[in-house]
């Protein structure tokens, strides 16, 4: 029976219970489900050189959800360490085609050795990705004011038009980043 | 802030982890595949998290439901007069999003899986958001 533990689950069963995590939030403290806070509160709690965007009261402000964010690091442990998944992902052919053409080999894990692992960081791809795709993250949730939990989650669920922006950007940039620039970072 | 209240957000933020692991949304091949529309699996978990969170927001709106401590649930709308940071700022959320495959919820999780290379993107987001603040007034919003 523990076999539910290790296997990968469906989208319908993952979905529902990621939704579940806007109303939890909101019934015990009545706060707004969004992880990318958790970076500004960062920036709030070192603030070197005193900017105004980052002069507020973190540890009021950002307390549960750095509470939440450790819950979620001690989750990514149990699913992806404890009972890890030992098979490959299952993806589409289509798909592992692609990114064999771009010269991605290694498809066992979650992530693709060729660019995740230390050893990256002395290729130009590996850097290009870790640094400036890590970047890009957090400059551009904090110009759109959320990420994928605060703006396609949380936003949606309230249903923000502002939020519906947002997500259409996400995919703009993303379509972009997949099929033209993509190419020419792992080329 | 109560013990017990520590105690509740620790275990929803494990729930969310485990569950992004297990859906393998934190998966670099997760993204390409979804941004190529060669799969409905990341469509099928987002659509499905949207509409459980609509029907819970609803419900929590429409019978004025407190929480633990008894307090009104407010909940602030989001300015939609200035389009343009979302749609800039989505736009650069979504090029980093596809670049790194992940997003900043999968990349803490990812890093408890044990994958320390995360360290690096989630110390290079940091400062991207620290140049955000930096930068806000010269931005268009």
């Amino acid at each position: 029976m523990f076999d539910i533990l290790y296997q990968p689950w469906p989208w319908y069963v993952a979905g529902p219970i990621i939704g579940l995590t806007v109303p939890l939030l909101l019934l015990v403290g009545g706060k707004m489900f969004g992880v990318s806070s958790n970076l500004r509160h960062v920036c709030a709690a070192c603030n070197f050189g005193n900017v105004e965007f980052f002069n507020y009261d973190w540890k009021t402000a950002g307390k549960w959800n750095f509470t939440f964010l450790a819950g979620s690091v001690f989750g990514g442990f149990l699913g992806g360490f404890v009972f890890a998944n030992p098979e490959p992902i299952a993806l589409a052919q289509s798909t592992i085609s692609d990114l064999q053409a771009m010269g991605i080999q290694d498809f066992n894990g979650l992530v693709p050795d060729d660019l995740f692992s230390w050893g990256a960081m002395g290729t130009v791809p590996g850097l290009i990705v870790l640094i400036l795709g890590g970047f890009l993250v957090g400059f551009g949730a904090r110009y759109a004011g959320g990420c994928t939990s605060g703006h396609a989650i949380s936003g949606l669920s309230n249903l923000q038009l502002a939020s519906l922006i947002a997500v259409i950007g996400f995919f703009i940039g993303g379509l972009l980043m997949t099929w033209l620039i993509y190419p020419i970072i792992l080329s | 802030m109560k013990l017990t209240e520590y105690l509740k957000y620790l275990l929803i933020g494990t729930a969310f982890g485990f569950v992004l692991m297990k859906s393998e949304v934190v998966s670099w091949f997760r993204i390409q595949e979804m941004f190529r529309f060669d799969a409905f699996h990341m469509y099928g978990i987002i659509g499905l998290a949207v509409v459980v969170g609509i029907i819970s927001v609803q419900i929590i709106k429409r019978k004025n439901l407190k929480d633990a401590q008894g307090n009104a649930i407010s909940i602030p709308p989001k300015d939609s007069s200035q389009v343009k940071r979302y749609l800039i700022g989505g736009s650069m959320f979504g090029l980093g999003w596809a670049l790194l495959g992940a997003c900043p919820g999968p990349m803490f999780a990812l890093l408890g899986s044990g994958l320390t290379i995360m360290i690096v993107p989630i110390l290079a987001a940091i400062a991207g958001t620290y140049t955000y603040g930096l930068l806000l007034d010269k931005l268009p919003h």
